[in-house]
């Protein structure tokens, strides 16, 4: 056990874990995050706090994660590359973990053309490797970057990272984990899976050099609501790959919502079939209140009591 | 080279407005083989100014002409007498140009006719793209000639992320993935194990997050005198 967090105690126990996500809002009344935690309570292990996603600015996804600790519930805090130098990254780890936080996920994070301050300078001072790394070296080492000593060891935490087997060049994809794990990440989330023949074909390989027993892999999945989202997602969203027949079959469906809830408990239980598939991370943004049906209808529930 | 672009004219009218007597002054190199401040420009700019002026009934006096070089003091001082006939100078050069004018002779009124763009080079006529950002460190050796400082959109030194799709980078689907490429050149000269090494974080300070650099050839100085 690195952290003891609850997530990492699922994990660890072989059970197949639930994530779900939270996107702080665009304002600093924070009641709907909260609301939609308690609703989820029973049936995720953590929640991700999304980091200013698609680069939009929000309530800070530590702030959110503090609440969160607050009600007893268990944050996994996103930490992009894209908006703090190295100084500000370990000084807001230092500041997450003296607030309770034990899981932390190292991501780039999207470019600031997507958001709502197009005009802002990107600072990618580190990439989302070297933030593993750092966060890795400050935990066990108790060394900043620079080389410098923590006055007092790191409270343990448990370093997550995210996998895109959709982007590509697709064979690197397996590289790029590896790299992550030598970086020193425990826990991955995927993006979300909607071609599952590419993530079976990227978990073959991942097994192929044992992968899996070095890392818990997590895989993503999102709930589409309507034909316009997922046909949005396919052509807009950075990183998300949607073939065809989802669209087909949305397109086919008389009720867009049920069908899209049936493609996402499908895919769940197409994950829990694959070897080396840790968890699930239920990325039900805009539609959190779907979320306990999605994984009770999974087959998920009730979670494990540790 | 160093490729720029030329100002709005409504920019450059507002700009000149209290001036009567304006040099538009072209720079010889970069900026004339990137066809944005050379003489022609200079030329067809100064002649744009003349007939706004004129349309706008106001005197103007409107020459152009241009130097091999704005950054460097002997080419500067080969026109200075005949600068200090103008009111202002609209300089067509690089803000390196512009700045070594005012630096080198602090009563001249420069203004500048260009936006600097970046360092790159001509893919085709017409079409030019940045390569480098200076950034003080070249890390090309590792990469095998692709900077993904400059090229990728992140600036990410282990490989591509997330946003990489069909060999193009998430900011636009017309920008290559640069470390698609670097995977692709790597592949194909079997060094791809390079890519497996975690380069640790940059130091930044070799470039202009280190403030303003001086570089210093101790080598090639001449000491006052000699």
């Amino acid at each position: 056990m690195i952290a003891g967090s609850k997530l990492e105690k699922v994990i660890a126990s072989g059970q197949f874990a639930v994530t779900g996500e939270l996107g702080p809002p665009k304002s600093a009344d924070i009641t709907q995050l909260k609301h939609h935690a308690h609703e989820m309570r029973n049936h995720v292990e953590a929640y991700n706090l999304t980091d200013n996603q698609t680069a939009i600015v929000r309530t800070s996804s530590i702030a959110c994660g503090a609440v969160l600790i607050q009600m007893g519930l268990e944050p996994v805090i996103q930490m992009t590359v894209r908006d703090r130098n190295r100084i500000c990254l370990q000084s807001d780890l230092l500041g997450a973990v003296a607030l309770g936080v034990k899981n932390v996920l190292c991501l780039s994070g999207d470019h600031q053309k997507f958001g709502n301050e197009p005009g802002a300078k990107g600072v990618f001072d580190i990439d989302s490797m070297q933030l593993i790394q750092t966060l890795k070296n400050m935990r066990d080492q108790g060394k900043f970057i620079g080389g410098e000593e923590l006055e007092h060891p790191l409270e343990k935490i448990f370093i997550g990272a995210v996998a895109n087997p959709f982007a590509d060049p697709f064979e690197y994809r397996v590289d790029r984990l590896e790299k992550k794990i030598n970086a020193g990440v425990n826990f991955i989330q995927t993006q979300c899976i909607f071609d599952i023949e590419r993530f079976k074909k990227w978990m073959e390989m991942v097994r192929e050099r044992g992968l899996h027993k070095k890392v818990a892999i997590l895989g993503g999945v999102t709930p589409i609501k309507s034909l316009g989202a997922a046909k949005y997602m396919k052509n807009n969203v950075s990183g998300i790959t949607i073939p065809d027949e989802i669209i087909t079959r949305l397109q086919g469906a008389e009720k867009k919502k049920e069908e899209g809830l049936k493609i996402c408990i499908e895919t769940i239980q197409q994950l829990k079939e694959i070897e080396g598939v840790a968890g699930v991370h239920v990325m039900a943004i805009a539609w959190e209140e779907v979320v306990p049906e999605i994984v009770e209808r999974a087959g998920l529930y009730p979670r494990p009591a540790l | 080279m160093i490729i720029a672009d030329r100002k709005p004219l409504d920019q450059i009218k507002e700009m000149l407005a209290p001036y009567k007597r304006v040099c538009v002054l072209g720079c010889g190199t970069c900026v004339t083989v990137c066809m944005a401040g050379g003489q022609k420009e200079a030329e067809e700019l100064a002649a744009l100014i003349r007939i706004q002026r004129k349309q706008d009934q106001q005197d103007a006096v409107v020459e152009a002409f241009t130097i091999e070089r704005q950054c460097e003091f002997e080419f500067i001082d080969q026109v200075l007498d005949r600068l200090k006939e103008f009111d202002v100078v609209l300089s067509l050069a690089c803000g390196v140009g512009l700045q070594t004018m005012v630096e080198h002779v602090p009563d001249l009124l420069v203004l500048p006719g260009l936006n600097t763009k970046a360092m790159g080079y001509p893919v085709e006529q017409g079409v030019w793209v940045e390569r480098c950002l200076g950034c003080g460190d070249c890390v090309l050796h590792l990469t095998q000639g692709i900077c993904p400082i400059t090229r990728c959109a992140k600036s990410l030194l282990n490989g591509p992320c997330g946003g990489s799709a069909e060999g193009k980078c998430e900011i636009s689907k017309d920008t290559d993935c640069a470390w698609h490429l670097i995977h692709d050149r790597l592949v194909k000269l079997g060094r791809l194990s390079v890519l497996a090494e975690i380069q640790p974080p940059k130091d930044w300070s070799s470039s202009h997050h280190g403030g303003p650099r001086t570089i210093v050839r101790e080598d090639v100085k001449l000491d006052r005198g000699e």
